[in-house]
């Protein structure tokens, strides 16, 4: 891995994600957001640089991975392992999460982004027929360009590399609960998913079958008080 | 004015709760404990709420200072837990009902506990963590239903522990859970243990079986001290717990975080989670040993909730069921 001195550079905070800040800055004279797994003071510091390292580390790789076979993802410009910093590519579109929410609170159907959901679908499947898995699938981790209606996918740090279906059909699983307890009455969207992450290779069909099963044993887990 | 007597015996704690309109009249519990290395059996511990019902009854009635006439709804404990002890302890909520000549309300346990928590603490619209000997997970409210965000996918936290307890021959009194907190303040060698978090799931059967394979090791060379295990245990289940509870909350959108359950009662979990919190700008509910153990008081609250709601239980319907999911109750009480 790649570490220079830190390019000078302005923050302003843009976002508190699930588990890093996210400023705008810039570098190379380019816009930029830099993704920092900042110290959590709750965490053992052994624990913490154990995890940060290796997500950051997992996060830089995947996206260049992803972006080598095609899946749309952010540019990495720079990392720096010993501030935990990442430096990525900004990309100026709004969350899934937030154009699903407006949509249900406009009682509207999905209409509005049917080739935004196939796009997904599309995404998901190329990154598992190369054997990434993301790890964190949710609409959180996924933006849309308005426009185009074209998805990028962001958020690595629990990627793995893996061609067990069993590792894919947990990949979608993981988005399907995301969606259906974020967005309760737009459940169908993960069904439209679905379809176009079957359609997209003859691969996925085995993964389709596995995520049944995962979603039984998740029914059948056993619950005492 | 509404009284509501509450019975709860999911587990190895037998409680009595009675409470009218949210204020606590009475909340009594007996615990059964069992020898250091053994866990509780569905069997003895049916026997033990067995035998303690009666007196318990008897003395809840008169610390509460109620009359049986007064009392608006009978609530039991209907699920999840452990068949035998849910069965013996709704043997006597129906016959009670029956006697009394007052209504039944069927009540789901970790609903009790979220609402019980919620009530005690005043959080309005929490992320809540649930965490106790056989759950664990992240709830939050929409909709009509608690959703569950995240959960374990093997064992229970609570589980987790009291194995590890087992192995290294903690006293099972108070609980193994609270034996383990305090001598972990002892510790503070860490040993690096798996660390298992998926979106925003857990696992925990991964952390138990490494540290049972190198936690007599560790201890017979003298490298790691029992406190020293005990510490390293709680800081990595606790960091998956708290990690997975701040993935949630960018989920909700909330700006409190509620823990319930048994293992909420530990201090620790509480500062990290106070920590994480402080970080993101949020406010921590906690509450103590009261009513994060399981009680019968958070039976008789939420069963009133649902009673001024219209929900009584038949007495053909008054059966336990060992599973039952938290996203399956619909939420009547709530906007
Ligand atoms: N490259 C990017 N361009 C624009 N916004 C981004 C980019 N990366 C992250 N964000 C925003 O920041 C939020 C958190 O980033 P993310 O990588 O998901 O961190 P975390 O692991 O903390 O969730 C995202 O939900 C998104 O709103
Ligand atoms: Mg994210």
């Amino acid at each position: 891995m790649i570490s220079m001195e830190c390019p000078s550079m302005n923050q302003e905070l843009f976002k508190q994600g699930a588990e890093a800040r996210i400023y705008k800055s810039s570098i190379f004279n380019k816009p930029c957001i830099v993704k920092e797994r900042f110290l959590k003071c709750y965490r053992h510091p052994t624990l913490h640089k154990k995890l940060s390292d290796k997500r950051m580390i997992q996060e830089a790789r995947s996206l260049v991975r992803c972006h080598t076979i095609g899946v749309r993802t952010p540019l990495v410009y720079h990392t720096d392992l010993d501030t935990h910093k990442l430096y990525l590519e900004l990309l100026p579109h709004p969350l899934l999460n937030d154009l699903i929410s407006s949509l249900e609170a406009r009682e509207q159907q999905s209409a509005d982004i049917t080739d935004t959901i196939r796009d997904v679908g599309r995404q998901i499947a190329l990154m598992h027929d190369n054997d990434v898995i993301h790890g964190d699938l949710t609409t959180l981790n996924i933006l849309v360009d308005i426009k185009s209606g074209d998805s990028y996918f962001i958020d690595f740090g629990l990627s793995s590399v893996s061609s067990l279906s069993e590792d894919k059909a947990v990949d979608l699983y993981v988005l399907e609960r995301a969606i259906t307890s974020s967005h309760p009455k737009m459940s169908q969207l993960f069904t439209d998913i679905l379809t176009s992450y079957a359609q997209y290779s003859s691969k996925t069909a085995k993964t389709l079958n596995k995520l049944k099963e995962v979603r039984q044993r998740g029914r059948k887990r056993i619950m005492i008080g | 004015m509404s009284i509501a007597i509450g019975f709860e015996g999911s587990a190895n704690k037998l409680g009595i709760g009675i409470i009218r309109d949210g204020v606590i009249l009475s909340n009594l519990r007996c615990t059964y404990i069992t020898p250091p290395g053994h866990g509780f059996q569905p069997k003895f511990t049916a026997i033990h709420h067995r035998s303690e019902i009666i007196d318990l009854l008897q003395r809840s009635l008169k610390t509460a200072g109620v009359d049986p006439k007064d009392i608006s709804c009978v609530c039991y404990t209907k699920g999840p837990g452990m068949g035998a002890p849910l069965v013996s302890v709704a043997v006597v909520a129906r016959t009670l009902s029956q006697l009394w000549g007052k209504p039944l309300v069927g009540v789901n346990h970790c609903i009790a506990h979220i609402e019980m928590g919620r009530h005690v603490t005043g959080a309005s619209d929490p992320t809540v963590l649930y965490v106790s000997g056989g759950n664990t997970q992240v709830i939050a409210y929409s909709n009509r239903k608690y959703r569950i965000f995240g959960e374990t996918i093997d064992i229970a936290v609570g589980n987790c522990l009291d194995r590890f307890a087992r192995v290294i021959k903690l006293s099972n009194d108070p609980s193994p859970g609270y034996n383990i907190e305090q001598l972990a303040k002892q510790g503070n060698r860490y040993l690096e243990l798996p660390y298992s978090v998926k979106g925003m799931d857990v696992a925990f059967s991964g952390i138990t079986s490494h540290i049972e394979s190198v936690a007599v090791k560790a201890m017979e060379s003298g490298e790691y001290t029992k406190a020293d295990l005990c510490f390293s245990l709680q800081e990595t289940i606790f960091a998956m717990l708290v990690e997975v509870t701040e993935r949630a909350m960018a989920h909700t959108g909330s700006q409190e975080v509620l823990i319930v359950g048994g293992v909420g009662c530990n201090e620790r979990l509480q500062d990290m989670m106070r920590q994480m919190c402080n970080e993101r700008g949020a406010k921590l509910c906690a509450t103590d040993e009261r009513y994060c153990i399981d009680n019968g008081a958070m039976i008789a609250h939420t069963g009133l909730e649902m009673f001024k709601c219209g929900v009584t239980t038949e007495l053909k319907d008054s059966w336990c069921t060992q599973r039952y999911r938290t996203d399956e109750v619909d939420i009547l009480w709530r906007d």
